[in-house]
């Protein structure tokens, strides 16, 4: 039961690198928060700052009311489950579980006990005895899950926690973790850099860059209406559509003759604006080269890329590009003529500066 | 509930561990059996019969000529040497009933398990604990400084040490204004003990220096996020790590210590024999009081302690790893 509060929390390298550079965050109670970024953005910076593991140049971290900005790791009362997992290896899977509990001077008998009740449900029960090094990659997973779990902290912590495990196993962790989480209600932030990770399993995620957060939402909010350029090119499976061009009547000029729809919320906006015309894929659909009204951009297929279920088609019009993710048995020939149609209401506008801030209507 | 089944994990040592653990071992030995260099084994042996004929010359032969002197009553000069007496195992029945030999051996194993087993293990170690968090100037000020006193000849340390502890102008009585006071005479076996610590607690830094790097961050990360103070820290994660490290220091200074003679340099093995540890009786005996014989006898003794001692590190470095495994 904690709330995670950050107030303009840096974190400066003696080098002068700012690995966090003034991030605010409020992190609700039982909330499973995501940190998601390109490497090197400082995600996990900001995680080992609240872990205690760095030491905040500037800022307050708050759980629960309590300032623990200066608190030792081991007195913030949040676990944090490691990449690699950090299991001991000359310890067995009881003695990993209940390291946390003997540093608290927990009598055996009841670190025995309450190891054994923690791994229970994480299907680690017969496997008490064993050493980490007879263990799998996912039954290593859940011991430095169970290990967080056993000291009941406020706050989990995760850093990558699927990342060490293979392609397969990791969709079932992300299953299995999002349910574990739910059910213990703990507070949780975790690091991670695939974005689809962060999409399934996050109440709520902030994607960072350079030190910064460039925008915190619900994965719908974040997926639907990325809030800024860097967002909308990082975020999607398939990269986004995204064109520079001036507004004029309603619409924006993208050059090679291609005026491109924009919503009715935005057509107030004065002409000549310099802005970036922005649209999902998925959101692109596909229609006869004949059908022309105006909103369909009627060019030559140059590339299809299967992605399973749907393909991604790449329409070149007028020099310009413009991808699209058809369903299942709409698959054009590259050279053949094709129509796509934006839906006008999913299309986002950004200012064309270096913010390249997401356009309000 | 996970919903991953036992069934469908990869099974266990194929994943999230370290390569080196549990590899199978035949794919090495496919390996060494092929000819690399295709030299075939006549042009291979060509190439390696020259330095074999320089080991056997100054390593393998002297190593025998000593089991053979030690069988004989060999005496440096006189007529001992010119008709040596083959006396059988007498030189080992004597030796065995010699209270000086006793008293050597005694004063070796204080001066092997002072200095190096417990003095140079413990130094070298927080040494190089010490260094991991040392400030960046400080640092390669006392590697070197440490380093120095390793690679030194023997003879200028010894000359050091011997200005160190003069009598009556020494360094050390200076500082703490004990004029007269004569340490070495007073403290022989005190003084070599600290001297041999001084001098080779580099290696074991060096050694440790390396053995804590091994020590993942996360693991101590871990114990920090668990409350551990520094000492638990060094209990629960770092000394299980480095375990076969320190057995591996403590098997070699074990045995370079046996045998070191730069005691002597120091003391000369007095007063009236009082650090005279093994090598320096050996040379006594043998250099100085001329009985060949006598002192081969001895060195095979030696031999045979090292001997044990690796063969004893070694069986425990293998239960260890085997227990790691």
């Amino acid at each position: 039961m904690a709330t995670v509060e950050l107030t303009d929390l840096v974190k400066q390298y003696p080098n002068g690198v700012r690995g966090v550079d003034g991030v605010d965050l409020t992190i609700a109670d039982g909330e499973f928060f995501a940190l998601l970024g390109p490497s090197g953005c400082g995600k996990t910076t900001l995680l080992r700052t609240l872990a205690g593991l760095e030491a905040a140049t500037e800022g307050f971290i708050r759980i629960d009311d309590r300032d623990v900005t200066t608190l030792d790791p081991g007195e913030r009362d949040v676990a944090m489950v490691f990449q690699d997992y950090a299991l001991f290896p000359h310890m067995t899977v009881t003695e990993n579980i209940a390291y946390p509990l003997r540093i608290q001077k927990v009598g055996k008998a009841e670190r025995a006990d309450r190891a054994a009740r923690t791994a229970d449900p994480l299907s680690l029960g017969q496997l008490l005895e064993r050493r980490p090094a007879q263990l799998s990659g996912g039954q290593q997973q859940r011991v430095a899950l169970a290990r967080a779990i056993a000291c009941h902290p406020q706050v989990f912590l995760f850093d990558e926690p699927l990342s060490n495990l293979d392609a397969r196993l990791r969709l079932e962790a992300r299953t299995f973790l999002k349910q574990l989480q739910r059910r213990l209600g703990v507070t949780t932030v975790f690091v991670t850099h695939d974005q689809a990770e962060a999409l399934a399993m996050s109440d709520r995620m902030a994607v960072m860059e350079a030190g910064r957060i460039r925008q915190v939402g619900t994965p719908r909010e974040v997926f639907q209406r990325p809030g800024s350029l860097f967002v909308a090119n990082f975020i999607g499976a398939t990269p986004m559509n995204l064109l520079e061009g001036d507004l004029v009547d309603g619409r924006v000029d993208v050059g090679g003759g291609l005026a491109l729809p924009v919503p009715p919320s935005h057509r107030h906006l004065p002409d000549g604006e310099r802005v970036v015309w922005g649209i999902r894929p998925e959101y692109v659909g596909a229609q006869g080269p004949e059908d022309a009204d105006g909103d369909v951009v009627a060019g030559t297929v140059a590339a299809v890329e299967n992605l399973g279920v749907t393909v991604l088609v790449t329409v070149e019009a007028g020099g310009r590009q413009l991808r699209a993710v058809l369903p299942e048995g709409l698959e054009p020939q590259v050279g053949d003529p094709l129509g796509l149609r934006p839906q006008t209401d999913r299309v986002l506008l950004y200012r064309a500066d270096e913010d390249g801030a997401l356009i309000e209507p | 509930m996970p919903t991953a089944s036992p069934a469908a994990e990869p099974r266990p040592g194929t994943d999230a561990r370290p390569p080196d653990v549990g590899a199978p071992a035949p794919a090495r030995t496919a390996r060494q059996d092929q000819d690399v260099a295709g030299l075939g084994r006549g042009r291979a042996l060509g190439f390696v019969a020259p330095a074999l004929v320089v080991i056997g010359i100054f390593l393998v032969f002297p190593a025998i000529w000593t089991i053979y002197l030690g069988l004989l009553d060999y005496s440096l000069s006189g007529s001992g040497a010119k008709e040596p007496v083959f006396v059988g195992l007498g030189n080992y029945v004597e030796a065995l009933g010699d209270p000086g030999f006793h008293r050597s051996l005694y004063l070796t194993l204080l001066y092997v398990g002072g200095s190096a087993v417990i003095g140079q293990n413990i130094l070298g170690f927080l040494l190089a604990w010490y260094l991991r968090s040392a400030h960046r100037f400080v640092r390669p000020a006392l590697t070197i400084l440490v380093l120095l006193a390793w690679i030194l000849p023997g003879s200028v340390v010894a000359f050091l040490w011997q200005a160190l502890l003069d009598r009556r102008a020494g360094t050390l009585n200076a500082i703490l204004d004990t004029s007269g006071q004569a340490w070495v005479l007073d403290h022989p076996m005190l003084v070599i003990v600290i001297f041999n610590i001084w001098r080779g607690a580099a290696f074991s830094m060096l050694l440790y220096s390396a053995a804590l790097n091994t020590v993942p961050r996360s693991h101590l990360e871990v114990a920090r996020m668990s409350g551990a103070r520094g000492w638990q820290q060094l209990r629960d994660v770092v000394l299980p790590t480095v375990k076969r490290h320190v057995l591996t220091n403590t098997l070699l200074i074990t045995l370079w210590t046996f045998n070191d003679f730069s005691p002597y340099l120091l003391t000369g093995g007095g007063p009236n024999g009082a650090s005279e540890i093994l090598p320096v009786y050996i040379y006594r005996e043998a250099i100085i009081g001329g009985d060949l014989g006598y002192g081969s006898a001895i060195s095979l003794l030696l031999l045979l302690a090292n001997l044990v001692i690796a063969v004893f590190y070694l069986r425990v470095l293998r239960t260890k790893k085997e227990d790691a495994a």
